[in-house]
């Protein structure tokens, strides 16, 4: 069977990790090669970069991150972050990425959805989703610009539309429950994943083990992604996969 | 040397980085005289299968890697690589010419009430023992990106399954040495990179023709 996944997720600035890994033995916790090499070791099973430079001529270390990392590490790993052009696809991609997540530019540029899938293939293009409900619509609005902007947009009706053009999969983040830790939104999730026919990761939220559960099981997701929990120590995602084990769920161990 | 052929169709850093942590230099070409002198090759690939064709048509490495491969040199597709070891795909029904017709079979789509691309870290069913599969235990996690399997015309020619919907054929293997395997071992973290170990070991310590 099909292991659903665990995710952790690294904000990188100018090349090195921000919100670093704390408690954990390591010779340099800002270095993005040796944490995703950690992770990797420690089991997880894919591993998100998100690129949060934000100057242009910055990103571009971005690139060599992704080489050395790819001579580290042996886990599928995707970057989001600042990519707006199929040259960008590329060139993250020929450095050793194995996907890349598209956020503002897939809505202000959705065409790069499937520009991006007939070149490289549905797999390699991630759709990153921010979305925050509406309660008067009874339906989650699309935000952009790292949730700065409402586009006043459906979420539901969004990730159809990606999904027609091409996207692979999905990384939703609920920027209700995003930064607490109270658990995933497990309503959104769930609305989300019978919506489409692609994988949907699930972010904003992990606090507990029990969520990573809530969000797999009752949320329909087929992957968590998380951090601070991560990072933070507060249990490991070996731990988290052995808790899921437990209660039923198929992960890889 | 073990030689990667290039023939246009994804990232062949991952492999090449996964062989080398497990002690093995390779060797990148998109030229059909390198192929001849390889002493074992990978046929990499990401993409649509026509387009594979169609790539390996063109430069003649496709049959540079057929003749090889008949020879007895040892042979690792991977991912669309093991499609291609097949007569023909689903996929790119449209051009005349096939897959390398190494192992006879055929490449079909998934179907049903499924996700497509079969995508993430799904378990290994080991079927026959085999060198390239030593130190692998059923229920080892790899992981897969497809849309498509392999039908071998032979069950015996399948090394060990795994399970998407129903049992498709993640291994195979045709004579004399010819291996195929459905995920990508370079990215399948420590099952993997014993993959790429136990190739590298067939090639340098287990060849039967002279060089």
């Amino acid at each position: 069977m099909l292991a659903k996944r665990i995710i952790p997720c690294l904000d990188v600035k100018e090349g090195r990790v921000v919100k670093g890994v704390k408690f954990v033995n390591l010779r340099d916790a800002g270095d993005p090669v040796e944490l995703a090499s950690f992770y990797d070791q420690a089991g997880a099973d894919e591993l998100v970069f998100l690129d949060i430079t934000a100057s242009y001529e910055k990103r571009k270390t971005m690139i060599d991150v992704v080489s050395k990392t790819a001579e580290k590490v042996y886990i599928p790993f995707t970057v989001g972050g600042g990519i707006g052009t199929i040259e960008e696809i590329k060139d993250i991609l020929s450095a050793g990425a194995d996907k890349v997540s598209l956020n503002t530019v897939a809505f202000q540029n959705p065409d790069l959805i499937n520009e991006g899938a007939e070149k490289f293939g549905t797999q390699c293009i991630v759709v990153a989703v921010d979305a925050k409900k509406n309660v008067e619509k009874d339906d989650w609005d699309v935000y952009i610009h790292g949730g700065r902007t409402n586009t006043g947009r459906s979420a539901l009706e969004w990730v159809e539309e990606v999904e027609k053009r091409g996207a692979g999969e999905i990384l939703l983040t609920s920027m209700d429950s995003d930064g607490g830790k109270d658990g995933y939104d497990i309503t959104l999730n769930a609305a989300i994943a019978e919506k489409v026919n692609i994988p949907v990761i699930a972010s904003g939220g992990a606090g507990e083990m029990k969520h990573f559960l809530e969000a797999l099981t009752t949320g329909k997701a087929d992957a968590a992604l998380a951090a601070s929990v991560f990072h933070y120590r507060q249990f490991s995602v070996k731990e988290v996969k052995e808790y899921l084990a437990k209660n039923g769920v198929e992960v890889r161990l | 040397m073990i030689t990667i052929v290039d023939y246009g169709m994804g990232n062949l850093q991952s492999v090449r980085n996964g062989f080398a942590r497990m002690g093995y230099r390779t060797f990148v070409t998109d030229k059909p005289e390198e192929i001849k002198k390889a002493r074992g090759i990978i046929l990499p690939g990401v993409g649509a299968f026509g387009q594979a064709v169609k790539n390996l048509k063109e430069k003649g490495l496709g049959e540079a890697v057929k003749t090889r491969a008949r020879e007895g040199v040892f042979l690792l597709g991977i991912c669309l690589g093991l499609q291609l070891l097949l007569d023909k795909s689903q996929e790119g029904l449209d051009l005349k010419s096939g897959g390398l017709e190494l192992i006879p079979g055929e490449v079909i789509k998934f179907r049903g009430k499924l996700k497509i691309p079969h995508m993430g870290w799904n378990q290994l069913k080991p079927i026959k023992g085999d060198p390239l599969l030593k130190g692998i235990k059923k229920g080892d996690y790899f992981y897969f990106v497809h849309s498509y399997y392999a039908v071998p015309q032979d069950n015996s020619a399948i090394l060990a399954s795994s399970e998407y919907g129903r049992d498709f054929a993640a291994v195979i293997k045709g004579a004399p040495f010819i291996y195929g395997v459905q995920f990508h071992p370079e990215k399948s973290s420590r099952a993997g990179l014993k993959i790429l170990e136990n190739f590298g070991e067939l090639v340098y310590n287990g060849s039967h023709t002279s060089h």
